[in-house]
């Protein structure tokens, strides 16, 4: 009763609280450093001083996802130092505090509150699962901090202080679905899925689009998560004969899925049936192996092998910075975004100010983006193209489609709000 | 829900469908084997059970980048040794935790269960550093991979069978050790009656830390083994653990042929259910059944009747 009783408080004199710690802040700078006292870019007392600015960045390094976010943090350091390099922000140098949100939810939500509250940087990049980006989503409204959120996910979320750079889950979905049915002439599909929300609601989504189509679901099955027997699926698959397998199985149950998959003598590169996924990217694939998934498809926005100068470019930095071997894939692109589009809507508000630079993103484009061109929408999320690429062995995709045009974002489908 | 099919097609289902429980039925068995042995016969409970699965599975990860850079014609064979190598290296690491950790414990169970969990910790950050955050590839022979196609439907996945095997192989070779060699005379004697036994001249703590490795080697082999079927990755152990558990408490703690048992019921309830149902509630219902057998029979399917 009595926390619930203070968040009441806290939340009703917010303003008051704000403006108390700005002037508290303010005070301090003063003493220590007096120009940045009459800095107009900086009004709420974010650790900015006259030559840098602090940002944050939260992913796990630890845990089982640290399987996955390591990308993202490599990408987001490697933009930090490339803008570093071009004289920085407004004129200030970037300097990072990297959290490690350990793969636990709760500690996200502290390492959040930590970044704001005590070291009241200028912005963060960070989380990766849905999980972590709804417990950390409280405390910047609270505080009013402003995150960049990399990952590709199931939509049904705008927030004022959340910019989303990858794709909501209409954008990966429709053009794949549309690709197949005419490129391919699918007419039945068998949806498979992890079980959680983001599986679960982009199968819904797909769904509703396919039938839409006037196509068919012969099947839609989630497996828990780490799952690691598909034999049974696999025979309903076989039982059921689809056209193509939507697959958006994740984590290390991926593996265990694909390989099964070929065991069990179902060949993609023949495409009967055709697989499609939405959750396996480069770096996924160098767990399952380039030979376990050859001849499969994915869907989404940006792929390592894209064939552009801004993309050749980015690879090369990249592979300078971390090393030949690595692999990218779209979500440590979408990661990359961040800190680029945070410069944009900072040096377009002339201010590190969150509620100006919050003004200022919509309409915020990058013609320098590794995937192309991309713009912020009004609704925080990205204008972005869909792409199709087909699985080779050496574990990277060949792009066979891309949309025409940008892919509007849709956060709230409609049928879903 | 069969309406729509041939007769044809539904035997070849059904017969693909037992196959696929029969293989599910030998990976538990694999897994559970190596928990089995140092639960029922030392009653210590490792939860590292699933990270030395996973040192055996970077065992032959390495193994494999080895070979295939130096010694690329043997690359056809190299699984074998591989997993040999597997067995050497968590049974060692097994030997070392067990002098170095368990033997201060046995008089506290409930604190080697701490000390088994904080051990799985340690040994995950460990794998994280030495191999990196990511999953790694374990590339294996071409003869492993594919499956024997014996109709147009029914195909029967290589590394299952082979799977089966290596299951067979590894029972019958824990059932010689401890029934019918010296050190697994010496093993059910410490069992029955710790003191009694080193009154007899058994050396019992040499006894404990075979038992121990031996447990863990298995595991290890166990690890080699899923790489055909799994992923490596510094926390791919986790996956394992609570099945794994589950079967040897299922079975009862104690008895061998239990675990076997129990393997061989939660499997084909398992893979049935998933056929008829969706996975996660095959999971589900799995569960419910064999907590509520449980409840009626605390002390699991197969227990040595004692007279208390």
């Amino acid at each position: 009763m009595k926390r619930l009783k203070d968040l009441i408080d806290h939340r009703l004199s917010r303003r008051s609280v704000l403006s108390g710690t700005a002037a508290a802040a303010m005070l301090a700078t003063a003493s220590t450093f007096a120009p940045a006292f009459a800095d107009d870019v900086n009004t709420t007392g974010l650790a900015v001083t006259d030559d840098t600015v602090k940002v944050g960045i939260l992913h796990s390094v630890t845990g089982t996802m640290a399987i996955s976010e390591t990308g993202s943090v490599q990408a987001e350091k490697l933009a930090i130092e490339q803008i570093n390099a071009m004289g920085g922000v407004l004129g200030r140098k970037i300097e990072y505090i990297q959290e490690d949100g350990a793969s636990d939810w709760p500690t996200f939500a502290e390492k959040a509150k930590k970044l704001l509250v005590n070291d009241k940087v200028a912005a963060v990049f960070g989380c990766w699962t849905s999980a972590s980006r709804k417990a950390v989503l409280p405390v910047f409204e609270q505080y009013n901090g402003m995150l960049y959120y990399p990952t590709f996910y199931e939509g049904l979320e705008q927030s004022p202080n959340v910019i989303y750079t990858g794709q909501e889950a209409t954008q990966q979905i429709i053009a794949g679905i549309d690709w197949v049915a005419k490129e391919k002439g699918a007419k039945s599909f068998y949806l498979l899925g992890s079980d959680y929300i983001w599986p679960r609601t982009s199968n819904k989504i797909a769904r509703k689009h396919i039938e839409k189509l006037g196509l068919k679901v012969v099947g839609e099955e989630y497996y828990p998560l780490g799952h690691t027997q598909f034999n049974s699926v696999i025979n309903k698959i076989k039982l059921k004969k689809p056209d193509v397998i939507y697959a958006i199985v994740v984590g290390g149950s991926n593996v265990a899925f694909y390989k099964q998959l070929k065991a069990a003598g179902i060949d993609m590169t023949k495409e009967k049936p055709l697989l499609l996924t939405i959750s396996v990217t480069e770096d996924e694939i160098r767990g399952i192996g380039g030979e376990n998934i050859e001849g499969a498809y994915a869907a989404m926005k940006y792929f390592q092998s894209l064939d552009n100068e801004n993309n050749a470019e980015f690879v090369k930095s990249f592979k300078e910075m971390w090393g030949d071997d690595i692999v990218i894939g779209d979500v440590t692109q979408a990661a990359y975004l961040g800190p680029w589009l945070w410069k944009a809507a900072v040096e377009k508000a002339g201010s590190f100010d969150i509620d100006k630079v919050r003004l200022a993103s919509p309409g915020i484009e990058l013609t320098t983006a590794p995937e192309g061109y991309v713009r912020v929408h009004e609704n925080h999320h990205l204008w972005s193209k869909t792409r199709i690429g087909l699985a080779k062995p050496d574990g990277q995709y060949e792009l066979v489609y891309e949309t025409t045009d940008l892919m509007e974002p849709d956060p709230f489908p409609e049928g879903y709000q | 829900m069969f309406a729509d099919y041939s007769w044809t097609e539904l035997g070849s289902i059904f017969a693909m469908q037992g196959f696929a429980g029969l293989i599910l039925f030998s990976v538990f068995v694999l897994m559970a084997l190596g928990l089995a042995i140092i639960f029922g016969q030392m009653g210590v409970i490792n939860m590292a059970h699933g990270e030395f699965m996973i040192l055996g599975a970077y065992v032959t990860y390495l193994c494999s980048n080895i070979v295939e850079t130096y010694i690329p014609s043997l690359f056809g064979i190299y699984f074998f040794f591989a997993m040999a190598l597997a067995f050497v290296a968590a049974g060692a690491l097994g030997a070392l935790v067990e002098w170095s950790l368990i033997r201060h414990l046995y008089k506290r169970p409930l604190d080697t269960l701490l000390a088994t969990w904080g051990l799985s910790l340690i040994l995950q950050q460990a794998y994280r550093s030495i191999f990196g955050a990511r999953e790694v590839g374990v590339s294996l022979p071409n003869w492993l991979l594919g499956s024997v196609p014996l109709t147009d439907i029914i195909e029967i996945p290589i590394n299952g069978i082979f799977v089966m095997v290596l299951t067979l192989v590894i029972a019958i070779g824990v059932y010689f050790i401890l029934f019918r060699s010296r050190m697994g005379m010496q093993t059910r004697a410490v069992v029955q009656n710790r003191v009694m036994a080193g009154a007899v001249g058994i050396n019992t703590e040499k006894v404990d830390r075979h038992t121990f490795a031996l447990g863990c080697g298995i595991a290890g082999i166990a690890g080699s083994a899923f790489t055909m079927i799994g992923s490596t990755g510094p926390t791919a152990g986790q996956l394992y653990i609570v099945d794994t558990f589950l079967i040897v408490v299922f079975g009862g703690a104690a008895s061998l042929l239990g675990t076997i048992a129990s393997s061989f019921a939660i499997s084909q309830a398992q893979s049935t259910m998933e056929f008829f149902l969706s996975g996660s509630m095959a999971k589900v219902l799995t569960l419910l059944t064999v907590v509520g057998i449980l409840m009626l029979r605390p002390e699991g399917l197969f227990s040595l009747k004692i007279r208390r």
